[in-house]
């Protein structure tokens, strides 16, 4: 590890942006777990939580937004401590639009609830468990710095891709049977369709992990494994 | 682009302590660089080099070689006179002559250089030297009066705009904001700017936030060595050596 930092305030202020992002993380992780599980187990009644974890979660988009721009004004940081704050600021949208992503199951998740089921749940707790994963794994390869299990999170945005394309033509297949099915089939494609795009976000997390620890731009390329 | 100095293998000593180790170094025309490390890394001592003033440093010696436009500065053809016109120089401390006048203050170079100058003459450089330090304007209805009583920012200007009379080739500064509030240093960081459209400018600076704002290239020095060199913004976002990384975030030691 490095030597020791001349301000102790400073290497403070850096732990205390990693700890908001790691709360706020903790916090989309939960909700993407919950409201999966309300859809699956047809149970109403862990929504209410998920409302007020969405909450904690803007309030904490500010606040990482905030203390980042802080630090940046106040520290002029350089080096690892810049591409880690600018990685803080980047992780943070994407977590945000996790939270928002979760509210979207959500309100498919209350209409989905209030009739009879289409079908038994077999591939969405399939992908949800998947992405879920991988934003766990994501957020653990930005506290420890660990590229390894980044590029390896990375990899597993395609299983992620393959159950969602699976799940769209299972349900066309129910659509074009019988009409009636449409509209929980649309709001079963639409949970598919957030879950793919909370995996998504994790893969970002992973290339901005990558970016803070070793200062290479994996974005938009095939990343060499 | 043209390198104006290439300095191959340079070490230097103060008696027998050795305060520059093997230092390898291009510095291209038209290109600010700053030379950035911590204090006793050798980074004056460095830049001393570049226009021989440690000439009258009792027991400093060299070894290596200093090419200027492709010539060895301290092979005996050169004139250490006729290379410090060429390799100017500005200090930390404005220091312009006590009892000369702002036009004296600019002229003097001139004059010394042995030419002839008519007072026409004179004027004409004086202007235009005071014109690109960017003190034209606020000195010109006091010419006479003395350049100590100008504002240190002024002094300042005052001793680059003596440093550009004699047209050289390359400015070297050693800290020149040093002794500077923030509106002169932001005035001598903007001069900078505009003269590297003419001439190359090698900066010694212990701010790291000037040398990400005015420099091309960093050079980072540490116990007399050369640690890097690289683009200002590669140094600042991801340097390739771990003790650079240490310095310019904070960790040392």
């Amino acid at each position: 590890m490095m030597g020791k930092r001349i301000s102790e305030h400073y290497t403070e202020q850096l732990e205390g942006i990693r700890e908001l992002v790691l709360r706020m993380g903790g916090l989309a992780e939960a909700m993407t777990r919950q409201v999966v599980q309300a859809l699956v187990q047809r149970d109403g009644s862990l929504l209410p939580e998920v409302r007020s974890m969405e909450l904690q979660v803007n309030k904490l988009h500010v606040d990482i937004d905030e203390a980042c721009l802080e630090i940046i004004a106040l520290r002029q940081p350089a080096g690892y401590d810049l591409r880690f704050v600018t990685a803080a600021i980047k992780i943070n949208t994407d977590m945000e639009r996790i939270g928002d992503h979760a509210i979207n199951i959500l309100e498919k998740t209350l209409s989905l609830l209030a009739v009879p089921p289409l079908k038994p749940l077999i591939d969405i707790p399939k992908m949800a468990e998947v992405a879920q994963e991988m934003l766990k794994d994501a957020l653990d390869a930005f506290v420890n710095g660990d590229v390894d299990l980044a590029q390896r999170t990375i990899a597993r945005d395609d299983i992620v891709d393959q159950l969602k394309d699976d799940i769209f033509l299972e349900l066309i297949d129910y659509m074009s049977a019988d009409a009636s099915t449409i509209p929980k089939a649309m709001d079963l494609i639409l949970v598919s369709r957030c879950l793919e795009r909370i995996a998504d976000h994790a893969t970002n997390i992973c290339e901005y992990v990558i970016f803070m620890v070793l200062g290479t731009d994996v974005r938009h390329r095939e990343y060499p494994s | 682009m043209n390198n104006v100095f290439e300095i191959r293998d340079l070490s230097g000593w103060f008696g027998d302590n050795q305060v520059l180790k093997n230092i390898h170094m291009d510095i291209a025309q038209y290109t600010v660089t700053s030379v950035m490390g911590p204090s006793g890394c050798g980074k004056s001592t460095f830049i001393r080099c570049l226009n021989r003033m440690h000439d009258m440093t009792p027991g400093f010696r060299t070894t290596g070689e200093i090419l200027f436009d492709g010539v060895n500065i301290n092979s005996e053809a050169i004139d250490p006179v006729t290379l410090r016109r060429k390799v100017g120089m500005v200090f930390q401390q404005p220091n312009p002559f006590p009892r000369m006048s702002v036009f004296e203050n600019v002229a003097v170079g001139l004059r010394l250089n042995g030419k002839n100058w008519s007072r026409n003459g004179l004027a004409e450089v004086v202007e235009k030297s005071l014109g690109m330090a960017a003190l034209w304007e606020e000195v010109k209805d006091k010419l006479d009066s003395p350049g100590v009583s100008l504002s240190g920012g002024q002094q300042q200007r005052l001793c680059i705009a003596r440093a550009l009379a004699v047209e050289p080739e390359v400015l070297l500064m050693d800290e020149p904001c040093s002794a500077l509030d923030p509106v002169s240093t932001a005035k001598i960081e903007e001069l900078i700017e505009v003269l590297r459209e003419k001439y190359t400018i090698v900066v010694v600076t212990h701010n790291m936030q000037q040398a990400a704002r005015i420099s091309n290239n960093v050079a980072f020095f540490l116990l007399g060595e050369l640690i890097e060199m690289d683009k200002s913004g590669k140094i600042f976002t991801n340097p390739s050596d771990k003790r650079t990384e240490e310095y310019i975030t904070g960790r040392f030691g």
